[in-house]
């Protein structure tokens, strides 16, 4: 099974993935279809209130599945200025569209990650 | 062997509730007859002393079941025929050892002189206090320790007990530290107890042979530690051989060495913790001799120290009384005191009694012999078990459990389907040195028979489909379980029931 990485976007080592948001200077943040897939049905996400700020590097949730509990990592550094509240009642959007719908928050980034890797390397790190 | 389960249902539904099954209005009546009425009430309504509450507050009816005595009966005993029990078949959860408690414990535990108010003068309670008194002999004899509580309420509670009074003692000596090391394949328990106690916690990694890596041990320890946790034999069963040196190395720091008594069993009349260098150790009374497991009930971890942490122990203990309070005719009289450092209270009086009664009652039954016999069972069960089964068993030899692996078949998917089979699984997916662990104990209580049946169970499993494995189990009360949906959704209320 592959699990391309989309290039439009950058990843850390543990799977998350920041893509840039519509408004300039925001990314959006979520899982990738790896770890979706690694994690089984996710049955329940806790996320940051708007409004909070989270730290590059750092914890910023918590993912639940069927299988495991993982905290979740921060690619970049911000003021969480949305959060996909969605989830909260429906987390198998994280499986269903990992990319997409399945987003988590939006951030307005201050600092970005040492650490973000390009598609082509995460795909690397996977393979 | 072939087992259908019971399976109780009208219209699909399972065996109703209590209060599905019937509800009878009862009127509330205070005893002036505040309704109105005469007193002589109907029959079925309840009575009760005139409430300060406001009107608001109060009702005037209850909806109660109204069942007859056997209505009753039949409902407990058909809950009973869809569970699975150590009373319907072999029940090998590894690391839970799940033994049989043999009911003469639960005769003594019944006595009427067992019912004691533990608020009674000492001495109208000697006999209370000197069967405490000699369990607390029994468990230091056992585990080599100089000194027992009984107090702490169980397993893990045990375990936040040793690790304060292993705090307090570094505390009197003005030596602050701030680490704790427990292995990666500990109990999860340690992990949450170091941390607890207000410790950093040390992952310790296992080496090749699934044993505690002394070069990673090294470079763990250092002044900072405040102890070592470690079970012996560990999760996967194994001795640690190095345990004296492991001990040296630990002594050599100024930490402390912990033991966990999860796996006592495999050990009882043959080595002891206290001469392999441990300082501080909890018991886990319903495994390593036989009381229920808690499941929330009253449960009893007594921790036996050695004599220099004896000071630090919960308060109070029991111990024979000597001067004034000495009986006249020369017999042993026995009272409470509180250890001089002590930490403080972590229960009421000397814990929880009768379960306490219980382990007394099986150890003394034993007797030297006996639990000697206990734990060579335990370790012959487990290795005749892991002989016959089909499934590969990755490290070894082992003591009174072991882990096997079920390769390409999903552990979980094993787990169910042996249900179909009339025997509880073993313990799946952990520890996660082993691919797809099946960590099993059958315990000394199964005979050859059982054994084989088990050994059939997995065999059979280990042959079948993953089409089979996956849809299993079929013949239980209730069938796969959508982990998913109860985990999204979570229905927390029997009201829920009625949406």
């Amino acid at each position: 099974m592959s699990f391309e990485p989309p290039t439009d976007r950058r990843y850390l080592e543990s799977h998350e993935w920041a893509a840039p948001a519509e408004a300039d200077g925001r990314v959006r943040i979520g899982i990738t279809d790896f770890a979706q897939d690694e994690l089984g049905d996710v049955v329940f996400v806790e996320l940051p209130d708007e409004g909070e700020t989270i730290e590059a590097g750092e914890e910023f949730g918590v993912i639940e599945s069927i299988k495991a509990v993982s905290d979740l990592y921060a690619p970049v550094s911000g003021e969480v200025v949305a959060v996909n509240e969605t989830l909260f009642d429906s987390p198998e959007l994280v499986n269903d569209d990992p990319f997409g719908e399945g987003w988590m928050l939006e951030v307005e980034t201050e600092a970005e990650s040492d650490d973000l890797l390009s598609a082509e390397e995460y795909e690397k790190q996977i393979a | 062997m072939r087992y259908d389960q019971a399976r109780w249902t009208r219209n699909g539904e399972y065996e109703p509730l209590l209060a599905e099954k019937d509800l009878t209005r009862v009127e509330i009546r205070d005893t002036e007859g505040e309704t109105g009425e005469e007193s002589g009430s109907a029959e079925g309504d309840v009575t009760t002393v005139e409430s300060p509450l406001p009107d608001e507050l109060t009702r005037d009816e209850l909806a109660l079941p109204g069942l007859s005595e056997p209505e009753l009966a039949r409902h407990y005993t058909r809950l009973s025929q869809m569970t699975y029990a150590i009373t319907t078949g072999p029940y090998p959860l590894g690391s839970c050892t799940m033994k049989y408690n043999p009911t003469f414990t639960e005769d003594v535990a019944a006595l009427p002189d067992a019912a004691v108010h533990p608020d009674r003068p000492a001495e109208s309670v000697q006999g209370t206090l000197e069967l405490c008194y000699r369990l607390q002999d029994y468990l230091a004899r056992i585990g080599g320790m100089d000194a027992v509580t009984l107090q702490p309420p169980a397993g893990a509670a045990g375990e936040f007990v040793g690790i304060r009074v292993a705090s307090a003692y570094h505390e009197a000596n003005g030596d602050e530290r701030s680490e704790v090391i427990v292995p990666e394949s500990a109990h999860g328990t340690n992990f949450a107890t170091a941390a607890l106690g207000g410790y950093d916690v040390v992952s310790l990694p296992s080496d090749e042979a699934g044993r505690v890596d002394l070069g990673a041990l090294e470079a763990a320890l250092s002044e900072e530690t405040a102890a070592l946790m470690l079970t012996n034999p560990n999760t996967l069963g194994l001795f640690e051989r190095d345990i004296e040196e492991i001990a040296r190395m630990v002594h050599d720091v100024g930490g402390l060495l912990y033991y966990d008594g999860a796996n006592l069993n495999a050990l009882l009349g043959r080595a002891r913790p206290g001469d392999m260098g441990f300082d501080v150790m909890h018991y886990n009374v319903h495994k390593t001799f036989a009381t229920p497991h808690g499941g929330g009930g009253p449960g009893a971890g007594p921790v036996g120290v050695s004599e220099e942490l004896a000071s630090f122990l919960p308060a109070p203990r029991v111990r024979e009384a000597g001067g004034e309070s000495a009986d006249p005719e020369g017999e042993p009289t026995y009272e409470r005191f509180d250890p001089p450092e002590t930490i403080g209270k972590v229960h009421g009086y000397e814990g929880n009694w009768l379960v306490l009664l219980k382990a007394f009652a099986y150890i003394a039954r034993l007797g030297d012999e006996g639990l000697a016999d206990a734990s060579a069972k335990a370790v012959l069960n487990a290795n005749y078990l892991a002989e016959r089964i089909e499934y590969e068993v990755p490290y070894g030899p082992f003591h009174h459990e072991f882990v096997a692996s079920a390769g390409d078949q999903d552990a979980a998917d094993v787990a169910k389907r042996m249900l179909d089979y009339g025997v509880h699984p073993p313990t799946t997916k952990w520890p996660e040195i082993v691919g797809e662990a099946l960590m099993t104990e059958p315990t000394e209580v199964e005979s050859k028979a059982s054994l084989d049946q088990l050994a059939e169970a997995f065999n059979t499993v280990a042959s079948e489909a993953t089409e089979t494995l996956e849809t299993a189990p079929e013949r239980t009360a209730a069938g796969r379980i959508d982990q998913t949906t109860a985990a999204r959704t979570p229905r927390l209320s029997w009201h829920a029931l009625g949406e």
